[in-house]
């Protein structure tokens, strides 16, 4: 399957991130049209499209945008989520560095679909460049004409507030996100009610993902039928999917849903010296680990899912065979152990405890109970949490143990760093490493 | 440190800029790092008074968020990611030849001040990994060399430019920039690098292209 760029594919022009740039390549034309639309036309494109959310759960946009009560005299609200801080997640940040007026434009036009005269971009605080793109492009949409009251004499007023975080992975869940915006700690909300009835300020709102409403513009310009030559029934349209890892080429490759992790990795360049796959993960820590025997599958919703994990954002992370797989799990339940935002106990005790004992094994010192200890530690935490992180954290042990049992029995007694030398995995050798 | 009336004009505007002041706390504090150096309780008092709540309120959020520190960050903020990709593919090995230089440990300031050493997670950039942080810019596809050499030129006061973003100023410089983010610089220095065009060039090269555009859609 081909590469198609779309969202990357003037990614090449200097001033692309410039309102000039990019409506040198057609920029602004979908929220002309979109003016001239009534808003439940533009939600019922977005349904028929079948674009699926990017943010990781995959739920289906249009679906999303219909939820919002109309005519119910409420404020309305848009929240796009750019807090991207899931491990191996890396594709909205360069969206917003590289092409922020495809976002500006989709927070435009989804806002008049929803009826939201308020937008809120919340970047997590740790880019400050991809927050200040982001201020940069709605500023020069503003100075257009594209953002403030009676936008192209439409009568539709807008606001759009660009806001950074503080560091908190647990605050791209969207209920926890919405706290922060409030001003709150972030954690997360119960759930009903659902954001769409009450979300910011109690009020209806869509929180939806960057690369998400950075599509808008390209399905109200191109059209539906356009966008559904790309991927599949259950997953249409195209993905920007980011390489990581163990890989000659690691970077950002723009194809449709559908293409295989094979494919991608051609793409790619192959593996480092012609070094074997030995587990790669589609889209984030949060999702299971997979095996050099499941390149071949398609990268859409429906078949991870069948193969037992998920798309997830979409970020595939490869590892080769120098890696200790004992070594990249504990290093993630460290990562959610530090991140548990401390609401509930399963997640707040579980990740501490699974992590002080995955942590033995790396040193080679775990007792070959503790094996059955953590996995059912992890049956205890996932499902049985306030929120999805608790499940996230319960996903990389088991899926492990599925495929590398042996390793964990080996570090019972043998240190990882022994069993795998860390410098065969570093990415530079020699004089550069000291 | 008292917060001076022109800090408190500006933390008053990041209120008014929201339909309910109190979304402002994020870029209040911030805006409170970069005038204080750290979250001071001057800090925190100020944005109580201006917000209506209690100073507890504030501290509540504060100590929620890590980038908001106790202690004065110094000029600048070093991080380093140590989350799987990068620690693995060689983040340990950066940060432990920074530790070594810095002689500081994790969420430490150095002894003379001018530097505070972090691990930090996944910093959204495991395509360039190992990935370092300079006062929170890039500065990606790092060795521990390449790391200490970046330190060396900032001690001696020299132009240091992020990887994708503009040239390195300081911790307060970009805290400021997190509370008002047109800030200037999206001019700066280039967000684009090769690894953002990997898939763009492989197309090109190719002949690979997205379906053309439905007839009579196009202009
Ligand atoms: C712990 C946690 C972290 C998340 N982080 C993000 C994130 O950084 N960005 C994002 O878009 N979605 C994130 N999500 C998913 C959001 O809750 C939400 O599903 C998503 O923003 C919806 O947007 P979409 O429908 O466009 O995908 C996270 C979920 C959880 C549980
Ligand atoms: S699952 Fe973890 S992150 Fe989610 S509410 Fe519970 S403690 Fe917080
Ligand atoms: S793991 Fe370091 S940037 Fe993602």
């Amino acid at each position: 399957m081909p590469l198609t760029p779309v969202i990357t594919e003037h990614w090449d022009a200097p001033d692309l991130y410039t309102i000039d740039g990019y409506r040198r390549f057609g920029g602004y034309r979908a929220l002309q049209a979109a003016l001239q639309q009534d808003p439940d036309a533009i939600i019922g494109t977005v349904k028929d499209s079948g674009l699926r959310g990017r943010g990781g759960a995959g739920f289906p946009t249009g679906m999303k945008w219909g939820f919002v009560p109309q005519n119910d005299g409420k404020a309305h609200y848009l929240v796009v989520n750019a807090d991207e801080s899931e491990p191996g997640a890396c594709k909205d940040i360069p969206i917003m560095m590289a092409n922020p007026h495809a976002l500006v434009e989709g927070v435009i036009i989804t806002s008049y679909a929803i009826r939201a005269s308020h937008a809120f971009i919340y970047i997590r605080g740790e880019v400050p460049n991809a927050v200040r793109k982001v201020a940069n492009a709605v500023r020069q949409a503003r100075e257009a004409g594209l953002i403030g009251s009676n936008i192209l004499g439409s009568g539709f007023d807008l606001e759009v507030v660009v806001h950074a975080g503080a560091g908190a992975y647990i605050c791209g869940e969207e209920t926890a996100l919405l706290d922060s915006l409030e001003g709150y700690r972030g954690q997360p909300r119960l759930k009903p009610p659902f954001p769409a009835v009450a979300g910011l300020y109690a009020s209806p709102t869509v929180i939806n993902n960057v690369e998400t409403i950075a599509n808008i513009p390209y399905i109200i310009d191109r059209g539906v039928d356009w966008f559904r030559q790309f991927g599949t029934e259950k997953s249409p349209g195209f993905k920007v999917f980011a390489v990581s890892g163990h890989v000659n080429r690691p970077g950002i490759y723009e194809a449709p849903l559908g293409i295989t992790m094979a494919e991608l990795l051609d793409c790619a360049g192959g593996m480092r010296d012609g070094r074997p796959v030995k587990f790669w993960l589609p889209g984030g820590s949060s999702v299971p680990m997979l095996t050099a025997e499941h390149l071949d599958l398609p990268l859409t919703y429906e078949d991870m899912a069948a193969a037992g994990t998920m798309l997830g954002t979409g970020t595939p992370m490869l590892f080769d065979d120098t890696v200790s797989v004992v070594k990249a799990v504990t290093r993630w339940l460290e990562f959610y152990k530090h991140e548990s935002c401390g609401k509930c106990t399963p997640c707040r005790e579980g990740t501490y405890w699974i992590t002080g004992m995955l942590e033995r094994f790396e040193h080679g010192t775990g007792e070959p109970e503790m094996l059955e200890t953590i996995t059912s530690a992890c049956l205890q935490i996932g499902g049985r949490s306030f929120c999805a992180l608790g499940d996230a954290a319960a996903t990389p042990y088991p899926a492990a143990m599925k495929f590398f049992r042996d390793e964990f029995i080996a570090a019972t007694s043998t240190p990882v760093d022994e069993t795998f030398d860390p410098v065969a995995s570093y990415v530079f050798a020699g004089a550069a490493a000291r | 440190m008292a917060i001076s009336e022109a800090t408190r004009g500006e933390l008053a505007e990041l209120a008014a800029r929201y339909p309910r002041p109190r979304s402002a706390v994020l870029p209040m504090l911030h805006l409170v790092q970069s005038v204080e150096g750290e979250v001071t309780t001057d800090g925190i008092h100020a944005c109580a008074e201006i917000l209506g709540i209690t100073p507890a309120e504030v501290t509540a959020v504060s100590t929620f968020y890590t980038m908001y520190k106790r202690k004065p960050v110094g000029t600048h903020h070093i991080g380093v990611c140590i989350n799987t990709m990068c620690g693995l593919l060689g983040g340990d090995a950066v940060y432990a030849a920074l530790q070594e230089r810095l002689g500081a440990g994790h969420d430490q300031p150095t002894a003379d001040g001018m530097f505070w050493l972090e691990r930090i997670e996944c910093q959204a950039a495991c395509t360039h990994a190992p990935v370092m942080t300079v006062d929170w810019e890039f500065m990606d596809d790092v060795t521990p060399a390449s790391a200490i050499d970046v330190i060396d030129r900032l001690e001696r006061g020299e132009v240091v430019q992020s990887t994708r973003g503009p040239a390195i100023r300081s911790f307060a410089a970009t805290e400021r920039s997190l509370a008002f983010p047109d800030d200037g610089l999206a001019d700066e220095g280039s967000s684009v690098d090769d690894k953002m065009l990997a898939g763009l060039r492989v197309a090109r090269e190719r002949g690979q292209a997205a379906p053309a555009i439905p007839s009579g859609q196009e202009g």
